[in-house]
C-alpha cells in the first residue's frame, strides 16, 4: 500500500475542503437550519407527532441526510472531476498508487468531510429542535455507512460527467426529489395504500428509516433491512468502480 | 556502466479505440544517463509513447520495460522512477506552489524532505514564490512548477514533453542549464521538442517518430556527422556567363546571376575535396573575391527525414538501437 499517497490525496481534498468552508461547510448547515426552524419549529409545533415522535424532531433524521446525500455525492463528484477537467488527473495516473487507494484516498476524503458536517447539523438542529438519540452507535454508523456509499456513487459520477451540468443533474434532479420523497418529512404509513408500496422502490425510504431508527427507535422498514439495503448499494457502486478502473473507461485510453 | 540501458520498449504498437494507430511496432533502447531527444511532427506518436511508459494510456501489443521492470507489471516500482514534465500546463490553480509539490512527492510514496524540496524550488527560481497561488504565476514560472513537482519525488528518468514551448529565450536557457544539472546528477532525460536547436544544444542521441514508427536513432554527433551536408558559397567578382566544360565537378553548381558558385558536399567526404575544387577553379582562371561555408543543422536532418528523403536510406543504418 502506498500510504504517503493516501495521505497525499486525503490532505489535499480535507484542504480544499478547509479552503472552501464556507461553500462546503457553513452553506449546506445554514440551508439545512432553515429547514429546522420552518419546517421544525414554526410548521413543526402545529403538527401532530407521528409515532410517538413530534414532527419536529421526526424530520430531524431525515433532514441531515438530504444534506449528507447531496454534499457526499457532489464532494466525491467534484474530486475526482476536477482533475480531469484541469488535466492534473495525469499526475494520479502516473503515480505508483493503485485504483483502490485512489478511491480509498477520494472516498475517504470526502466521506470524512460528509460525516463531519453531518455532526454538525446535528448538533446545529440541537439548537432548534429537542430530540434524542435512542442508539448513538447505530446513528454513527448509518451516518458513515451512508455517507460512504454515496461518495463511492458520487465517484462514479465524477468520472462520468462530461461537464458541470451533469455533475449537477443527478443530486439536484434525482437524489434530492427521492430523498424529499423518501419519507424525510413523513411516515410512508401516512401515504394512500398503493404509494405505500410504491415508495418502497425508492432506495432512500430504507436509508432514512434506518437512520431514523437509531435516533427514535421507530420505522417504517426493518433496520436490518435498511442496512442490507445500504450494503448492496455500496456494493453495486464497488463494482462501477472496479469496472471503470478495469476498462478505463473516461480516464485511460 | 553508461551503455546500460534504463528503458527497452520492444514491438509496441498501440492502435486508439478510434482505430488511429498511435505506434507501429517500436523498438527503442535508452540508455542510462543520456539525454536523448526524440523528435517528429505533431500526431507522429512522440506524446503517445511517453504516455504509455508513464502509465497514462494503456498500452497496446509489445514489451516495456524500465530498469528492468515491466511498465505494467511492475507499475509501482516503475513509475517511483519516472518524473513527468507534461506538455500542457497542467495545474490546481488554487493551489500554493509548495502545496502542488508537496502533493506530488507524496504520490510517489516519499515522505515529506522540506530541505529536498526547498533546494528544488531555489534552483528553479521559485522558493520566493512557495506561497503563491499557482493561479498568479507567468507562464514560464507555471512550467518551472512543473518541473518541480516532476522532480519532487528524485526521479531516475525524467520525462520532459515539449518542456520550453512557449517559453521565453531566457527561460529556456535556464531550463537547459537545469537539464545539464540533471543529467550530470546522473538522470536519464527524455525530451521531445519542436525547437530543434533544443535537440542540438543538449542531446547526447537523436531519435526521430514519424507516423507512429522510429525511422532513426542515433548519437547526435553521428548523426550530424552522416547526415550533415556543408555548402561552399564562393562570391565571384564579375558575373560568369557558365562553367567551362573542364571544370564540371559534381556539386558545384553556378547561380543564375553567374555571381555565385556553391559547392555542396557530404561531411563524410573527404576535405581535400574542397581544396581540389578551389585549385581547379584557379587552373582555369576563376577568382573568387569571398567565401563562406555552413553546415546542415538537426533541423534540416529532421524534416529532411520525415519528409521521407533519406528516411529508407536511414533506417537501415540507424536501425533503432
Amino acid at each position: 500500500m502506498n500510504f504517503q499517497a493516501i495521505k497525499a490525496i486525503y490532505r489535499y481534498e480535507i484542504n480544499r475542503t478547509l479552503r472552501t468552508w464556507k461553500q462546503s461547510i457553513a452553506s449546506p448547515v445554514i440551508s439545512t437550519s432553515l429547514y429546522f426552524i420552518v419546517f421544525g419549529s414554526a410548521i413543526g409545533s402545529r403538527m401532530m407527532d407521528i409515532d410517538g415522535v413530534s414532527y419536529a424532531a421526526f424530520i430531524v433524521p431525515g433532514l441531515i441526510l438530504l444534506t449528507i446525500l447531496v454534499e457526499s455525492i457532489n464532494n466525491a463528484a467534484f474530486g475526482i472531476y476536477m482533475p480531469r477537467f484541469t488535466g492534473t488527473i495525469y499526475e494520479i495516473l502516473a503515480a505508483p498508487i493503485s485504483a483502490f487507494e485512489i478511491v480509498i484516498a477520494y472516498v475517504g476524503a470526502a466521506a470524512t468531510k460528509s460525516v463531519v458536517l453531518g455532526l454538525i447539523i446535528l448538533l446545529t438542529a440541537r439548537g432548534f429542535v429537542d430530540f434524542s438519540i435512542v442508539y448513538p452507535f447505530w446513528m454513527l454508523a448509518f451516518l458513515v455507512l451512508i455517507s460512504v456509499t454515496f461518495c463511492l456513487f458520487g465517484f462514479v459520477l465524477g468520472v462520468w460527467a462530461d461537464g458541470f451540468e451533469r455533475l449537477q443533474i443527478v443530486p439536484m434532479m434525482v437524489v434530492m426529489p427521492l430523498t424529499f420523497l423518501g419519507g424525510s418529512f413523513y411516515s410512508i404509513n401516512m401515504l394512500p395504500g398503493i404509494w405505500q408500496t410504491v415508495a418502497l422502490f425508492n432506495p432512500v425510504v430504507y436509508l432514512v428509516n434506518g437512520f431514523r431508527w437509531s435516533f427514535y427507535g421507530v420505522s417504517d422498514v426493518n433496520a436490518a433491512l435498511s442496512l442490507s439495503m445500504i450494503f448492496l448499494f455500496m456494493l453495486i457502486c464497488l463494482s462501477v468502480i472496479w469496472w471503470i478502473f478495469k476498462t478505463g473507461y473516461k480516464i485511460k485510453v | 556502466m553508461p551503455d546500460e540501458a534504463i528503458i527497452s520498449v520492444s514491438n509496441l504498437s498501440k492502435v486508439y479505440p478510434s482505430g488511429f494507430q498511435a505506434l507501429d511496432n517500436i523498438n527503442l533502447t535508452i540508455k542510462r544517463g543520456e539525454i536523448f531527444a526524440l523528435l517528429g511532427p505533431n500526431g507522429a506518436g512522440k506524446t503517445t509513447l511517453i504516455s504509455i511508459l508513464c502509465g497514462l494510456v494503456n498500452p497496446g501489443p509489445g514489451e516495456l520495460k524500465v530498469d528492468g521492470l515491466d511498465v505494467v507489471k511492475d507499475y509501482r516500482a516503475v513509475r517511483r522512477k519516472i518524473g513527468l514534465v507534461p506538455q500542457e500546463i497542467s495545474i490546481s490553480m488554487f493551489e500554493t506552489v509548495w502545496a502542488t509539490v508537496n502533493l506530488t512527492r507524496g504520490l510517489y510514496g516519499k515522505k515529506p524532505d522540506n530541505v529536498y524540496l526547498e533546494k528544488l524550488l531555489r534552483s528553479l527560481s521559485l522558493w520566493d514564490k512557495k506561497d503563491n497561488k499557482l493561479m498568479t504565476l507567468s507562464g514560464g514560472m507555471k512550467r518551472r512548477v512543473l518541473i518541480a513537482k516532476a522532480l519532487s519525488h528524485q526521479p531516475q528518468v525524467l520525462f520532459l514533453d515539449e518542456p520550453t514551448a512557449g517559453v521565453d529565450v531566457e527561460l529556456r536557457r535556464d531550463m537547459w542549464q537545469m537539464i545539464r544539472g540533471l543529467k550530470n546528477d546522473g538522470v536519464t532525460i527524455i525530451l521531445t521538442t519542436h525547437y530543434i536547436e533544443e535537440a542540438e544544444d543538449m542531446a547526447d542521441r537523436v531519435g526521430v517518430i514519424n507516423k507512429g514508427r522510429i525511422v532513426l536513432v542515433e548519437e547526435k554527433a553521428e548523426l550530424m556527422k552522416k547526415l550533415g551536408r556543408r555548402e561552399l558559397v564562393l562570391e565571384l567578382p564579375a558575373p560568369l556567363p557558365a562553367l567551362p566544360a573542364a571544370v564540371q565537378i559534381d556539386g558545384l553548381v553556378l547561380s543564375a546571376d553567374g555571381k555565385k558558385l556553391t559547392y555542396t558536399y557530404d561531411t563524410r567526404s573527404d576535405y581535400g575535396e574542397i581544396g581540389r575544387v578551389i585549385r581547379t577553379l584557379y587552373d582555369h582562371g576563376i577568382e573568387f573575391r569571398d567565401l563562406q561555408t555552413s553546415q546542415s543543422t538537426l533541423e534540416d536532418i529532421f524534416v529532411s527525414l520525415v519528409s521521407g528523403n533519406d528516411a529508407n536510406a536511414v533506417e537501415s543504418k540507424g536501425g533503432a538501437q
